[in-house]
């Protein structure tokens, strides 16, 4: 049995570029939420955000690239050149047939596609676009899958390449194919990540609509709030993870530094309701229960659950009850906590940022706290460690997501097999 | 696991909703290609396309209609008829396990219309004016969840994005997700990317042509757009079923190098590497859908893989997509089930319109009755994705 093993890091996240500020930022418990800068938001019920202070050109693309890729293409070619430089891996003496590239994204290049609209459409007066109007790029913000090309040539990919779109859990998901496509031997070494810059009219006036991000406009740094009782839904971000996946021994031979193996991923789907959740939290249960079948552990082995934790209601009670459904009496024992809290939820960016996080609490053995939660939910009542990271000893996380769709998927990530 | 095999199809095309209306539309050459007729498209870069006909849907409730953009309802219709096809009743129970049965669909521009709709009334009315399922319609992931919910799938889902080459990518998915436990998947993909701003996007890239979609022609001027797809259902081969299709015995994907590099592009291996996967010789090879672009550069690039990997003339080519355009993410999966429908009836479907076409390709130009026991389908997708797939029955 092949394994997968994760060999290098790039993150692009609220609070700050590069996974040093990144792990900082979590284990500080600081939080990234603010009002939102990029547009104006001032008409929209919810103005509030985790953004990125990014900029393209002074992290390495050059201006033709700023002005042509959509923010989230940008988003995941910076933490790509990261991730390949962590790796310590010359991309450039491998078989690039043997390298492939899974990227994520839950809504593609809406950002770029809003822009453009309002120019073909004479500022939304047109229906009838002008073509005239057109930019180039826009073949490439309508297919997403332009994401994952823009990896392969910055890797010199020409293995499999696919854009993998779940909605929120693509983050997961696309790491999850990158594992499956090394244990089956379809390539040796996967650039996965997903990268999601969704801060934009449209995609706040959609959550709006279903009022499921918080209103908190006036303390928005304590606005996402998971498993607290006075939360108000979750806070919009943005983001990118991406890494450089490999086969363990392959990894070993050319002496690479491991982060850790992903040992066990699975997803299942509710069938129930496109953004509702039931309070039994079965599915994801079983999608957990899987993933430690398929890691070969023992729920009791787990140190530390990332949790979904985005602050809805209807979430935090649903995973609460997916974790005492699948981990037992372990669930009130193991440390539980929602990065969410302090860098918002970037949909389908989320859940790759999340696994970074994980690669990183299995590194330095601290569990990230869980920032903004003072009153738990009395249907909460697992251990969210409050505020403060918490050094613990650790061999084996558990993280998860759950998304629109009914998606729910569960990742096992371990440090021993590395 | 033996390899998986193909046991329903459900069919929606611009030349025929239902897989049997299709098919002998097909057969008889008749194209589904014509004007624009939601809106007024004079100045567009493209001249005629491929609209499904309005005879879809009836089967979807209203309530999910408003929830759905058009994309999904052709999904939504098509799952229906594979699942019968497949002799499952699409409202219950499954033959299957709830978690032994998936959804895997290809999207390569998710919700157009819809998505136009409310970024216009966004903008025109404000926010309060954008409709609570504008959040569950655009995404590309909207169809498999609304599959999933409709017909109680609570396996591995998944959503592709590949351009052209995601449709055969779902299928490998899928098949990945049958070597590890899961015994069926309601996969293959649609689209439908003829509303006015997907249309303006699409023809950014300065590919349509303002004449007739010509696949390897030395007349070859660009491609026409279509929408629909297909939906197949694919399984373990542990099910009792009346009907096998065909088996999906290889399948590779590559993708080419960086534009510039000098090395050579993926196509050859992607082809080469699913036959091998499938275990077979090229000389076995019956017939070969190909992606047949018409876009005069790549369909020389497809000639001279071809050539190279069966000899001048070597097989029968075809590209019935020139009877309903280039359908993204769909485009794949309706060439699957074509090449499904050839074996099962001996016959080679046809490329229609090509009058003078490349000397060192056997081009099928008229539905050619010929046994078929294996068949290559290939399919690139813009950025440099090359997927092919082997069906054997």
């Amino acid at each position: 049995m092949r394994t997968a093993v994760i060999t290098g890091i790039g993150v692009v996240a609220p609070g700050g570029l590069g996974t040093k500020a990144f792990w900082e930022l979590l284990t500080d418990g600081r939080t990234a939420t603010r009002p939102i800068s990029l547009f104006d938001a001032s008409a929209f019920r919810s103005r509030i955000a985790a953004e990125c202070d990014f900029d393209g050109t002074r992290n390495g693309l050059t201006e033709r690239e700023v002005s042509r890729l959509d923010r989230a293409a940008q988003f995941a070619l910076v933490c790509a050149d990261e991730a390949m430089a962590d790796s310590g891996l010359e991309f450039d003496e491998v078989d690039p047939y043997r390298v492939g590239v899974a990227i994520g994204s839950a809504v593609g290049a809406t950002t770029g596609l809003e822009d453009e609209y309002l120019v073909v459409s004479s500022q939304a007066r047109d229906w009838v676009v002008d073509p005239a109007k057109a930019v180039p790029q826009l073949y490439e913000y309508l297919v997403p899958s332009s994401f994952a090309a823009e990896v392969a040539w910055r890797c010199g990919a020409e293995g499999p390449v696919t854009t993998i779109s779940t909605g929120c859990t693509s983050g997961l998901d696309a790491i999850g194919h990158a594992v499956g496509m090394i244990e089956a031997g379809e390539a040796d070494i996967m650039v996965a990540g997903a990268t999601d810059a969704p801060i934009s009219p449209i995609t706040v006036a959609c959550f709006d609509a279903i009022k499921a991000t918080s209103p908190d406009n006036d303390d928005a740094e304590h606005a996402s709030r998971p498993f607290d009782r006075t939360r108000k839904g979750f806070v919009l971000g943005e983001g990118a993870a991406v890494f450089v996946v490999e086969e363990l021994e392959s990894a070993r031979r050319r002496g690479a530094h491991v982060y850790c193996a992903i040992s066990g991923f699975a997803t299942r789907a509710n069938a129930y309701h496109m953004t509702g959740l039931k309070p039994d939290g079965r599915e994801m249960a079983e999608a957990i229960d899987v993933a430690l079948r398929r890691a070969g552990r023992q729920a009791e082995r787990i140190g530390y659950v990332n949790a979904h934790g985005s602050g809805t209601k209807q979430n935090d009670r649903h995973e609460t009850a997916a974790f005492k459904r699948s981990l037992g009496a372990h669930a009130y024992r193991v440390p539980v906590s929602s990065i969410k809290s302090m860098v918002g939820h970037s949909l389908g960016a989320i859940g790759s940022l999340e696994v970074a996080a994980c690669a990183l609490a299995l590194e330095h053995q601290v569990v990230p706290p869980t920032a903004n939660l003072h009153h738990a939910d009395p249907e909460c009542d697992l251990d969210y460690v409050p505020h403060i990271a918490r050094d613990v000893e650790l061999d084996t996380v558990l993280t998860v997501g759950s998304g629109f769709g009914g998606f729910q998927t569960a990742m096992v990530l371990t440090r021993d097999a590395a | 696991m033996t390899a998986p095999v193909v046991t329903g199809i459900g069919v929606v095309a611009p030349n025929g909703v239902g897989t049997e209306k299709f098919w002998s539309n097909v057969l008889s050459g008749q194209t589904g290609l014509g004007p624009v007729t939601g809106f007024e498209a004079d100045g567009y870069p493209v001249r005629q396309v491929g609209e499904v006909p309005d005879e879809f849907g009836e089967e979807i409730p209203n309530r999910l209609g408003v929830q759905t953009d058009r994309w999904t309802q052709l999904a939504m219709t098509a799952t229906v008829e594979a699942l019968r096809d497949a002799g499952i009743d699409p409202a219950g129970p499954l033959p299957f396990d709830e978690y032994d049965i998936a959804v895997i669909t290809a999207s390569s521009s998710g919700g157009n219309e819809f998505g136009q709709r409310e970024i216009s009334q966004l903008w025109s009315e404000g926010p309060e004016r954008v409709t609570v399922y504008q959040s569950i319609a655009w995404f590309y992931a909207a169809t498999t969840g609304q599959l999933s919910i409709r017909h109680k799938m609570r396996g591995p889902c998944g959503v592709v994005v590949g351009e052209q080459a995601g449709g055969l990518d779902a299928l490998a998915q899928s098949r990945r997700m049958l070597r590890t436990g899961t015994k069926a998947v309601v996969t293959g993909g649609t689209e439908a990317p003829l509303s006015p701003y997907a249309l303006v996007c699409q023809g950014a890239s300065g590919l349509f042509t303002d004449g007739d979609y010509l696949p390897f022609d030395t007349g070859a001027s660009g491609y026409v757009p279509g929408e629909g797809g297909a939906i197949l259902m694919l399984e373990d081969g542990t099910r009792d079923t009346s009907t096998v299709y065909g088996t999906m015995a290889g399948y590779a994907a590559t993708f080419d190098p960086r534009p510039g590099s000098g090395r050579p592009i993926g196509l050859l291996r992607a082809a080469i590497g699913a036959l091998k996967d499938a275990d077979i010789d090229a000389s076995e090879v019956d017939v070969v859908f190909a992606d047949g672009c018409g876009i005069p550069s790549r369909d020389a690039e497809e000639a001279k893989v071809l050539t190279e990997l069966f000899g001048p003339r070597g097989v029968p080519v075809t590209v019935p997509k020139t009877m309903t355009g280039r359908l993204a993410a769909g485009g794949a999966p309706l060439d699957v089930a074509c090449a499904l429908l050839a074996m099962r009836d001996g016959v080679i479907p046809p490329t229609v319109g090509v009058r003078n076409p490349l000397p060192d390709l056997d081009l099928v130009t008229e539905a050619r009755p010929v046994p078929v026991r294996t068949a290559l389908v290939l399919a690139r997708g813009f950025g440099g994705f090359n997927s092919a797939l082997v069906l054997r029955n």
